[in-house]
């Protein structure tokens, strides 16, 4: 065993010595190292979340100031404005869906997953690669092309797809209902279909990596947290896009060759429609088969980073490191069986309201598992506020609001109320939307020294979280009033009705605080590309931190070590052990060299792990006569 | 030149931004506080987790107990009330959990931050502990998931059989509401039926449909079970009424129900708030197009002989426009004549 894995190694390691031709191209456009193409992610994400905050900030406007006079945006949104200055109510429509679109697959799908997945899953379990280049570097096209598609729908006469992110049909199916559901949607569809398939590829590639790349010594059991959540996350995408894209293929059929899966009884535009015995619920059911999980898709990798950002600069191993990877491993099973608790008042079998608001209850406990263990990591522990360790513990206040509401939505009879209210915007921005991006931003921060081998500004990083995190609670912590108060989601206004005609002065100050924190977002950008031109050098191990993508060299090649992979023989949590000299243990370091510091169980390893040392020296050995 | 004014502006606090940013790097370069583990911002950002600990804080009560009257909608409903009971009972136990949690979280930055002399104390797991943060919240979790799933049944549990029956159909963008009429029965209808004249598409051929009649307003009676029949005719729509706690999508081929017991008149609640135009609404609240925030129709809600007598002196749709008969079978034709005669 151990000498086929040396003999692999040497195998890629010769593949690494070969990184010197590339050219311009395959090193930046169609590269196949894992970490281009993780900066190709990152880089996209940024981009399209810079966008869909943009969106995000014209519809605040509406909402906040709905008699302002918007001519000025007439040279961008033409048409769009109406000749009084004001925002067209079908493209208000656009905007949200666009927004939710975005931010939920192309920002924090694709720009978090598809960034950390693919620059920490070799660099943290000690690979070479990913599993298959190619493919990965075709997951990035892919996604890239389905940018490309979804961004030209914004342009379109008729508008893009604005049916709500959810698309829900016959809305979504008949051009009569809202013209977004003409050439937008079609659009949307094949965007979503080369996303989806960019998310397969890019999963079973991380999936293969994780399960077979491992360099030695790194089992299961000593995997950081991070690649734990990737990994678990990867298997959901696995499991779960494909009937997406079964709900969107049918879609399809129903939307261009007259079948009628989703139709049925359908009189609009002065005409009875042929379609009869579709349902509208299949669509729902089939949606949020995956529209549920991929809420995890989107905050497990963010827990991920949390959990190794805190322990490190907490100077304490992650409390709990089983329970956490069980309260995972929960989530990702539980998170298939809870989906229908967003239909609770879609009219399905109330019966079925009840199993779902069950499972959905139960989903609670591992998330609170996790929050109790953040809390005691942080607890006696040596705090380093890195903008990265501020970020995670933002993330982990709004994991706690965000997820606290998820209680009231989930309970059906209590959803009555609250469904399709702002209440539930402001559950799901926080739990899933402000979490899943400060988990990203902390993500950025951590590892850009690794990514570009200089330091971001920390002063500028504390001022874009104050800001940030502020914001956000003053964005989204309003809007639970104006949810319990029963405002509708997706209302372009609501002076029509008395009940929801009050609050004019928190939608404003809702605005208000969106746009601020949006603007405190260039703050970021400034720091990201400004350092990554004239930062400080950074150092080889700026946090002093145990995983193994510190042992790589500043500037990593294509290959990520330039020798041997180095092996590993601890866990990567060892901080502030007792009796070591430092306060971080790196993963690389033998049980056999801190006899001081060994824990009475780990003593006993000690002896196997010479032997194995041993053995592994003798083929070493052996190749190199070879040679 | 205005646009000018504001250009160099901007242009201005840029550079002084920029100017105090590099500044502030070369001082830190010069001091070496970029070569140590925590920098004094340690303990600024340590501070301003308390400051925003106790700030937020008092905002959240203070807005909380300020605006009470304002968010907390008057209920007019019997469920209602076990909602939002429940509602305040899942409030106060998240939000002790939710206080607790958060000072913690933001008390510890403080307490632990960093310093030199001190080691943090390697803690990496306690079974014990596990064990019963994950047992309580579980426990918590049950008694919420059966209160809950009794109010749920109980709700969603059929309509008693002497509900008041009254449809409501969703279409863009708007609601229609239909009565079944003396005898309490809807009558049949079909989508393809559906004409200028008869938007709701109602089968005449059918007896029952004879004596069904429409409503601008959807009537009903205090403390006497309802029941609403729910359906589309074009996209999803959702039939929301805030003060009765009550909402139920009506999808395009499926037909849908949601019954109930008002407890309060219109003419009490236009006195419980103090405002003489007060009326219940209906919300759309499933996306549904351009019009969405527009779909609103009025429930008044009277005393049961206010609405028998209501409920008698309505017109069909046959008697409203007789033509709506023509051409139906000599038997049902029958009965739509007398209706008529009796007029």
């Amino acid at each position: 065993m151990s000498t086929a894995s040396v003999a692999n190694h040497d195998a890629a390691h010769d593949h690494g010595d070969h990184e010197h031709h590339d050219n311009f191209v395959t090193k930046y456009i169609f590269s196949q190292d894992h970490k281009m193409i993780a900066k190709q992610y990152l880089v996209t994400g940024m981009f399209w979340a810079l966008l869909g905050g943009f969106l995000s900030v014209l519809f605040r406007l509406q909402l906040g100031f709905p008699e302002m006079d918007m001519s000025f945006l007439r040279p961008l949104l033409g048409g769009w404005i109406d000749e009084t200055g004001h925002l067209d109510p079908t493209f208000y429509l656009a905007l949200v869906t666009m927004h939710g679109t975005i931010m939920v697959f192309f920002v924090l799908t694709a720009g978090l997953s598809g960034t950390f997945s693919n620059f920490l899953i070799p660099l943290q379990i000690g690979a070479r690669d990913m599993a298959s280049g190619f493919m990965n570097m075709l997951s990035y096209w892919l996604f890239f092309l389905s940018g490309v598609i979804m961004f030209i729908s914004l342009f379109l006469k008729t508008g893009p797809a604005s049916g709500g992110w959810v698309v829900y049909p016959p809305l979504s199916a008949l051009e009569q209902a809202i013209p977004g559901s003409g050439l937008g949607m079609t659009l949307w569809l094949v965007a979503m279909t080369l996303f989806i398939a960019s998310s397969l590829m890019g999963g079973i590639n991380y999936i293969t990596t994780v399960i077979n790349l491992r360099t030695k010594g790194m089992s299961f059991s000593k995997l950081p947290l991070t690649i734990w959540a990737f990994f678990l996350t990867a298997v959901i995408g696995l499991l779960s896009f494909p009937v997406l894209f079964a709900a969107a293929l049918l879609l399809v059929f129903d939307r261009s060759f007259g079948t009628s899966f989703y139709l049925s009884d359908i009189y609009i535009g002065g005409e009875a429609l042929p379609n009869t015995g579709g349902s509208p619920v299949l669509y729902q059911h089939l949606f949020w088969f995956l529209g549920h999980p991929e809420v995890y898709i989107v905050l497990l990798p963010a827990l991920g980073i949390t959990s190794e950002v805190i322990a490190t600069n907490s100077r304490k191993p992650i409390f709990g490191y089983k329970a956490m990877i069980i309260s995972l491993l929960g989530i990702t099973v539980l998170s298939f069986v809870v989906w229908a608790h967003h239909m609770f008042v879609s009219g399905m079998n109330p019966f079925l309201g009840s199993i779902f608001m069950f499972l959905t209850l139960i989903i609670a406990v591992p998330s609170a598992v996790k929050v109790f263990n953040y809390l005691t990591t942080l607890w006696r522990g040596n705090l380093i506020f890195t903008p990265a360790m501020l970020f995670s513990i933002g993330l982990v206040s709004f994991f706690i609001s965000g997820g606290l509401t998820g209680i009231f939505l989930g309970s059906s009879a209590i959803d009555i109320q609250l469904h399709d209210t702002y209440f539930v915007v402001a559950h799901f921005h926080l739990v899933m939307g402000s979490a899943s991006f400060f988990g990203m931003i902390a993500g950025v921060y951590h590892w850009f020294p690794k990514m570009f081998g200089r330091m971001m500004d920390a002063k500028l990083g504390y001022i874009h979280f104050w800001i940030t995190f502020v914001g956000v609670y003053m964005v989204f912590f309003p809007m639970h009033y104006i949810g319990i108060a029963g405002f509708p989601r997706r209302y372009y206004s609501w002076t029509n009705f008395e009940f929801a005609n009050m609050y004019t002065d928190l939608n404003m100050f809702v605005s208000v605080a969106a746009i601020v924190t949006f603007a405190a977002q260039f703050i970021f950008l400034f720091n990201f590309f400004y350092s990554m031109y004239k930062g400080r050098k950074a150092t080889l191990n700026p946090w002093q931190s145990n995983t193994l993508e510190w042992t790589t060299p500043l500037h990593p090649g294509h290959g990520n070590w330039p020798g041997e992979i180095p092996s590993v023989y601890r866990w990567p949590y060892d901080y502030s052990k007792p009796g070591a000299e430092e306060d971080f243990i790196p993963q690389t370091v033998p049980l056999s060299a801190t006899p001081e510091s060994n824990l009475p169980h780990e003593q006993e390893l000690v002896k196997v792990e010479l032997e194995i040392m041993k053995e592994e020296e003798e083929v070493l050995v052996s190749n190199e006569a070879k040679h | 030149m205005y646009g000018f004014l504001i250009g160099v502006g901007v242009l201005l606090i840029f550079s002084i931004i920029w100017m105090v940013y590099r500044i502030q790097t070369l001082v830190s370069v010069v001091k070496g506080s970029d070569k140590k583990v925590a920098s004094g911002s340690n303990k600024v950002n340590a501070i301003l987790f308390i400051v925003f600990l106790v700030g937020t804080g008092i905002l959240m009560f203070w807005y909380s107990i300020k605006e009470f009257h304002n968010y907390q909608l008057p209920i007019a409903s019997e469920h209602g009330v076990v909602t939002d009971r429940l509602f305040w009972v899942t409030m106060a136990i998240t939000g002790v959990v939710f206080l607790i949690t958060h000072v913690l979280l933001f008390i510890f930055p403080y307490k632990y931050q960093y310093s030199e002399k001190r080691k943090a104390s390697f803690y990496p797991d306690n079974n014990k502990l596990e064990v019963i943060w994950t047992i309580v919240p579980g426990i918590v979790l049950a008694g919420l998931v059966i209160s809950g799933w009794m109010a749920w049944s109980d709700i969603t549990a059929p309509a008693p059989e002497n509900a008041h029956v009254v449809e409501i159909m969703g279409y863009q963008f708007a609601w229609e509401v239909r009565y079944p009429g003396k005898d309490n029965v809807l009558g049949d209808y079909d989508y393809r039926l559906i004409t200028a004249t008869n938007s709701h598409g109602i089968d005449f051929t059918d007896k029952n449909a004879i004596d069904d009649f429409p409503s601008p307003v959807v009537v009903i009676p205090k403390g006497e079970p309802v029941l609403f029949k729910i359906r589309a005719r074009d996209v999803l729509h959702s039939v929301f009424a805030p003060h009765m706690r009550l909402k139920m999508d009506a999808v395009p081929g499926m037909p849908t129900r949601f019954w109930f017991v008002p407890t309060k008149t219109t003419a009490e609640m236009r006195e419980e708030t103090g405002n003489p135009e007060f009326q219940y609404e209906i919300a759309c609240t499933e996306i549904c197009g351009r019009g969405h925030f527009s779909m609103k129709k009025i429930i008044e809600v009277v005393e049961p002989e206010a609405y028998q007598k209501w409920y008698a002196e309505q017109k069909s749709f046959i008697q409203m426009n007789p033509s709506l008969a023509a051409g139906l079978p000599s038997d049902t034709k029958e009965v739509a004549e007398i209706q008529l005669s009796e007029k």
